[in-house]
C-alpha cells in the first residue's frame, strides 16, 4: 500500500506492506539514526516523533503515519548536536547505539516539561535503556545542557 | 619496552631522571585529562556507522531455524518446500556443512576452549541450537521458508541440572571428533569441559587450626550482557574472491581464524572489518553469528547479512557462566584470615566457549584480595549441560568468585562480631606483597587501602553502619565489598601498533585493538599525542581491518589500556627517534645534535630547524624508506586494578523489596588515562552489577526452554533502578603500565553483588547466598528468620 507523510519536513511517499513497522520504513528512507534494540517497546532506541510526540517506531505500523509528520534525529540535527556536545563532554554516549533515541526523548521532554527536576527527568526518560553508562553521566549532561539553555535565554532577555 | 626505555619515556615527560621512573602526572597535557571520544560527533548525530547501517541493500537475508528441543538427534530434514518459496536462495542443513569441529570462543590459538562445534550438527544440544540456515532476498520469504522446513527429531533426555552433569549417563558431546587443544583437564565422555586444582600451603591443616571457619555455598546465575546492539554481521566476496566479513565483534583477528576453521578454508581467504560497535561486554568475544552469513556467501558468492533479533540474542548467545561456589574461610579469633579454600562448579552449557578459562578467575581474582593468608586451595570443574552455551561477560568469572569470597568474608565478620570494613583493613592485600593465589605476582601498585578508606568517608560508614530504621516499615543498610581483576592475559595478550608520518606531517595511528564503544580509539590517541608532543587532531586513528591493522588479540580481558597502551608508547618512542634521524638528514647534521619538540626538528648546533610538516612532505619525494614505526607489546604480568565499594540499600520489611539508595565506589586503576571515560565505565559496570544482584536472571523451564527471551522477561536496570552511583579514583602508579595505568573495563562489575548482599545482611540479618536477590527471596528469608 502507498502512504504519504512528512518526514523531517519533507513530503515522502512510500510503498509499504500492511504489517510494516515505521522503524523499518524510516530506515529504508535513509534515516539510519533510528535503531532497533528490542522489538518489544522496552528499550527506547527507536524513538521518533509523530506529530511532535515521542513514539516507539518499532511498534507503530507505518500505515498509521499516513498524513502525519514524522521526525527523526536527522530532522533536528542542530539541536541534537548541541545536546550531543554535552553528552560527549561527559562521555555519556559511550557506544552511542542508544544515543539517537535518547536524544529524541530528551528534546521531547524539553518541549513538554518546564524546568523538570531530577526525579521528573528520570521518570520521563525511564523508557530509554542504556547498558553502557549507568545513566549518571546522561543526567549530568542533561542538567548542564538545561543550565546552558537557561543562561542563553537569560542573555536573550534585555537587561 | 624495557625498564630502561620506560624510564626514558618518563624522563622525557618529566625532564628529570627520577629514580622511580614515574612520569610527573602534573606535566601531562593530554593523558589524565577528560577529552571527548574521537568518534563522539558521529555517534551523537546518529550517523550510519554501525554494521547494519553499512550493509549493502542487496545482501541476502540470513536466518537460522532453531531447535525446539533441549537435546535431540535430527533423523530427517525436508527442505524442498522451503527452497521453493520465491526469493529463497539457499537452505543449508548439517549435511551441507564441514564435519570439522571448532570453537566460537575468541581466544588466542591454541584455544583453551574445546573444539566442539559444527556450523550445523545432527545433534542439537539446547532449545535454540541451530538446525538449518536459510537465505533469501527478503525477510518475508525467509520467515516463510523457515516455517516450511520439516524436521524429524529423535528427542533425547537432556542434562539440565549442572550439579548432576558430571559423569551423567547422558552425554552432551559423545562424538569422537570432539577435541581439546590445551591441557585443561577436559573429558567429553564425562561431560567435563575443564578441571584443575591449585594451591599453596596445607589448607586442611590451617583450617583445622583456625578459631573460626566459615563454610558456605554460593550460587550465581547466568546473566546476559544485553548490549543494545544485538549480534550481527554481513559478508561479501571481494574482487579476489575472498570472504569479507563486517562484524560487530570485539575480536576481529580471532573471527578470521574461527571462520577459516569453520569453513575449512585458508585464513588468507578471510578478511574481517569492525565498524562502530553498539556494546559488547564480552558477548562479542564469541563469534555468535558470523558463521551463518559467512557460510552463505562462501557457498553462493553473494552478499549476505544476519541481524539477530533480541530474542535470538537472549536464547542463543553467550551469557555469563552460572557457578556454584563452596567457600571455606578460616581465621583466628582476632580476625586474621589464615586460609581460603574454594571449589567452583561452572556451567558452560551446550558448548565450551570460555568454559575452561572463566572459571579460573573465580579463584585467582578473589582469593588474592586477602594477602596474609597462610594457605589456599582452589579447585574447579566445568561441566556441559543442555542449555545455551555460556561465554565471556565482563568480569569473566571474577565477578562470580568475588561474590562468593567477599560474601564469606562478610559472614566471617558477623561470626567474629566485627565491622566488615575493619576485618578487611586487617587482611587486605597491600602494595608490595606477593600474591600466592595470583600466580605468585607482586602487587607493585595497590591503593586498595585508600580506596576502602575513601569509600567509607563517601558513604558515611561510621554513622550508617550497620543500619537505620526509617520508621516507615523500611530499613536502610550499608554493605561493603572489594574487588580486583587483571590487565590483560599475562604472556598471551598482544597489542600491536603502527604509526606513520604522512604529507603535511599528520600521523596515522593503526591499531588492532577493538573500540566497542569503550573509547580505546580515543585513549590510545591520547597516549600517542602525549608521546609525540602533538595535538590529538594531528593523529588519525584507525581500527580494525585484519588486512590493514597490526595484530591485536582484541578488546577483552581488560587488556587494551595496559597492553595496547604500552605498544603505543613503545612505537611512538621509536618513531620519535626516526623523525629525529630524518630531520637531521634533511638539516645535514648528526641525529645526536637534534631535538624534536613535536612541531619541528631543531639543530642544537646551529639553531636551524625543519618542521614536521616539511619532513612529512619531503618523505613523499625521492625517499627510500617510509617514515613509520611499528611495535608490539605483550606483558609477562597482569597488574591487577583494585576497588572498594559500599552500597546503601533500603528494604521494605513488608515486601522484601530492595531499593538502591547510594553506591560509593573508589577505584585504583593506576593513572586514569581519561577520567570521564573511566568514570562512565565504572558507573556502567556498577549498574550492570546492580541488575545482576537484584533481578537479572536467565530462567529455563523444566524442559530447557529459555523463558528470559525478551526485555519484558530479562529485565535490565532502567535509570529508576540504580539509585545514585558515585565514583572516585584513588590511583596507585603501576610501574609497568603506560603512564602508570592499569585496566578499568571489568573490575567495575565485581563489587555490587557482595556489597548489596552485605547491605541486606546488615539491614535485616538475612543472608542471601543465591543471586539474584529478589524481593521474594528477601521476604521468604525474613519470614524464616522471624519464625526461628
Amino acid at each position: 500500500m502507498e502512504i504519504q507523510f512528512v518526514l523531517n519536513g519533507k513530503k515522502v511517499t512510500a510503498d509499504v506492506q500492511p504489517d510494516a513497522v515505521l522503524l523499518d520504513v524510516v530506515r529504508g528512507l535513509g534515516c539510519k539514526s533510528v535503531k532497533c534494540g528490542c522489538e518489544t517497546t522496552n528499550c527506547g532506541l527507536c524513538t521518533v516523533w509523530i506529530d511532535g510526540k515521542s513514539s516507539l517506531s518499532c511498534s507503530v505500523l507505518a500505515a498509521r503515519v499516513d498524513g502525519h509528520e514524522v521526525t527523526t534525529l536527522e530532522g533536528v540535527e542542530e539541536e541534537a548536536a548541541e545536546l550531543g556536545r554535552f553528552l560527549a563532554a561527559e562521555g555519556a554516549e559511550q557506544c552511542g547505539f542508544c544515543s539517537p533515541g535518547f536524544i529524541m526523548n530528551v528534546l521531547a521532554m524539553m518541549r513538554e516539561l518546564e524546568n523538570p527536576d531530577l526525579d521528573e527527568i528520570k521518570e520521563y526518560l525511564a523508557g530509554n535503556l542504556c547498558r553502557c553508562t549507568g545513566y549518571m553521566s546522561q543526567l549530568r549532561a542533561i542538567q548542564k545542557y538545561m543550565e546552558a539553555k537557561q543562561t542563553e535565554q537569560c542573555m536573550e532577555v534585555p537587561a | 619496552m624495557s625498564e630502561k626505555e620506560q624510564t626514558a619515556v618518563n624522563t622525557r615527560k618529566t625532564g628529570t631522571n627520577t629514580e622511580s621512573g614515574r612520569c610527573d602526572l602534573t606535566k601531562l597535557r593530554v593523558v589524565n585529562h577528560s577529552v571527548p571520544k574521537v568518534d563522539s560527533g558521529s555517534l551523537v548525530a546518529g550517523k550510519a556507522v554501525y554494521t547494519n547501517d553499512l550493509a549493502p541493500s542487496d545482501c541476502l537475508i540470513v536466518k537460522v531455524l532453531r531447535s525446539p528441543h533441549a537435546h535431540a538427534l535430527i533423523r530427517g530434514i525436508d527442505t524442498e518446500k522451503a527452497k521453493a518459496v520465491p526469493g529463497i536462495e539457499c537452505v543449508f542443513t548439517y549435511k551441507d556443512c564441514p564435519d570439522k569441529r571448532f570453537t566460537l570462543a575468541g581466544q588466542t590459538y591454541p584455544e583453551p576452549s574445546p573444539y566442539d562445534r559444527l556450523i550445523l550438527d545432527q545433534r542439537v544440544r539446547f532449545v535454540g541450537d541451530a538446525v538449518a540456515i536459510v537465505a533469501g532476498t527478503s525477510e518475508e520469504a525467509v520467515k516463510k521458508a523457515l516455517k516450511l522446513i520439516k524436521v524429524k527429531y529423535e528427542v533425547l533426555e537432556p542434562v539440565l541440572d549442572f550439579r548432576k552433569a558430571l559423569d551423567n549417563p547422558v552425554l552432551v558431546h559423545p562424538e569422537d571428533n570432539w577435541r581439546s587443544l590445551a591441557p585443561v583437564g577436559a573429558d567429553n565422555k564425562r561431560n567435563l569441559c575443564a578441571h584443575q586444582e591449585s594451591g599453596s600451603g596445607d589448607i586442611e591443616a590451617v583450617l583445622a587450626s583456625c578459631d573460626y571457619v566459615i563454610d558456605r555455598v554460593y550460587h550465581t546465575q547466568a546473566n546476559q550482557q544485553a548490549m543494545m546492539e544485538t549480534f550481527r554481521a554481513y559478508t561479501y566476496a571481494d574482487t579476489y574472491g575472498r570472504l569479507n566479513v563486517v562484524s560487530s565483534t570485539q575480536v576481529p583477528f580471532h573471527v578470521r581464524r574461527i571462520l577459516a576453521n569453520a569453513l575449512d578454508i585458508p585464513k588468507s581467504k578471510v578478511r574481517v572489518i569492525k565498524p562502530r560497535i553498539g556494546g559488547g561486554f564480552g558477548a562479542k568475544q564469541t563469534a555468535v553469528c558470523e558463521v551463518y552469513p559467512a557460510f552463505v556467501t562462501w557457498m553462493t558468492g553473494k552478499p549476505a547479512k544476519i541481524i539477530y533479533t533480541r530474542e535470538e540474542s537472549l536464547i542463543a548467545s553467550s551469557p555469563r557462566h552460572e557457578m556454584e561456589m563452596h567457600v571455606r574461610v578460616g581465621a583466628d579469633k582476632e580476625g586474621h584470615i589464615r586460609g581460603i579454600d574454594l571449589y567452583t562448579l561452572s556451567n558452560t552449557g551446550a558448548y565450551g566457549e570460555h568454559g575452561p578459562t572463566t572459571v579460573g578467575l573465580s579463584g585467582h581474582k578473589s582469593i588474592p584480595l586477602y594477602g596474609q593468608a597462610e594457605a589456599f586451595r582452589f579447585t574447579y570443574d566445568v561441566v556441559y549441560t543442555n542449555v545455551m552455551s555460556a561465554g565471556a561477560y565482563r568480569g569473566y568469572g571474577a565477578t562470580q568468585g568475588i561474590f562468593a569470597v567477599e560474601s564469606a568474608v562478610n559472614e566471617l565478620a558477623q561470626e567474629l562480631g566485627m565491622d566488615p570494613t575493619v576485618l578487611r583493613e586487617m587482611n587486605m592485600v597491600r602494595e608490595g606483597q606477593i600474591m600466592p593465589a595470583y600466580y605468585g605476582e607482586r602487587a607493585n601498585s595497590c591503593a586498595l587501602d585508600r580506596c576502602l578508606a575513601r569509600a567509607k568517608e563517601m558513604i558515611g560508614w561510621e554513622e550508617k553502619y550497620p543500619c537505620r530504621d526509617m520508621g516507615n516499615g523500611k530499613v536502610r543498610g550499608v554493605g561493603v565489598a572489594m574487588a580486583m581483576q587483571g590487565s590483560g592475559i599475562a604472556g598471551v595478550d598482544t597489542g600491536s601498533v603502527a604509526i606513520k608520518v604522512n604529507d603535511d606531517g599528520f600521523y596515522s595511528l593503526m591499531v588492532g585493538a577493538t573500540d566497542m564503544g569503550t573509547g580505546c580509539d580515543t585513549i590510545l590517541t591520547q597516549m600517542a599525542a602525549e608521546c609525540l608532543d602533538c595535538e590529538m587532531s594531528d593523529i588519525v586513528v584507525h581500527g580494525v581491518d585484519t588486512d590493514n591493522s597490526p595484530y591485536d588479540t582484541g578488546s577483552y580481558a581488560s587488556s587494551t589500556t595496559y597492553v595496547t597502551g604500552r605498544a603505543v608508547v613503545k612505537t611512538c618512542e621509536s618513531l620519535r627517534k626516526k623523525i629525529c634521524e630524518r630531520g637531521a638528514e634533511y638539516l645535514g647534521c648528526s641525529p645526536e645534535d637534534v631535538e624534536f619538540d613535536g612541531e619541528k626538528v631543531l639543530s642544537l648546533a646551529n639553531g636551524e630547524s625543519i618542521s614536521r610538516k616539511e619532513i612529512g612532505n619531503r618523505v613523499m619525494c625521492s625517499s627510500n624508506e617510509p617514515l613509520s614505526a611499528s611495535g608490539a607489546f605483550s606483558s609477562p604480568t597482569s597488574p591487577p586494578p583494585f576497588m572498594a565499594a559500599i552500597a546503601e540499600v533500603e528494604i521494605d520489611k513488608e515486601t522484601g523489596e530492595v531499593e538502591m539508595v547510594d553506591y560509593a565506589a573508589v577505584v585504583d586503576c593506576g593513572t586514569v588515562v581519561n577520567p570521564a571515560l573511566a568514570r562512565i565505565q565504572t558507573e556502567g559496570g556498577i549498574a550492570q552489577g546492580i541488575g545482576m544482584s537484584l533481578f537479572e536472571d536467565v530462567v529455563y523451564s523444566e524442559k530447557g526452554k529459555n523463558y528470559s527471551n525478551s526485555f519484558m522477561q530479562y529485565k535490565i536496570p532502567t535509570r529508576l533502578d540504580v539509585g545514585t552511583i558515585r565514583v572516585e579514583f584513588e590511583s596507585s602508579y603501576e610501574p609497568t603500565g603506560p603512564f602508570g595505568a592499569k585496566s578499568i573495563g571489568e573490575i567495575v562489575i565485581n563489587t555490587p553483588s557482595p556489597a548489596i548482599a552485605n547491605a541486606i545482611q546488615n539491614a535485616t540479618g538475612v543472608i542471601l547466598r543465591d543471586l539474584p536477590m529478589t524481593a521474594e527471596k528477601v521476604y521468604m528469608e525474613m519470614k524464616k528468620a522471624e519464625q526461628q
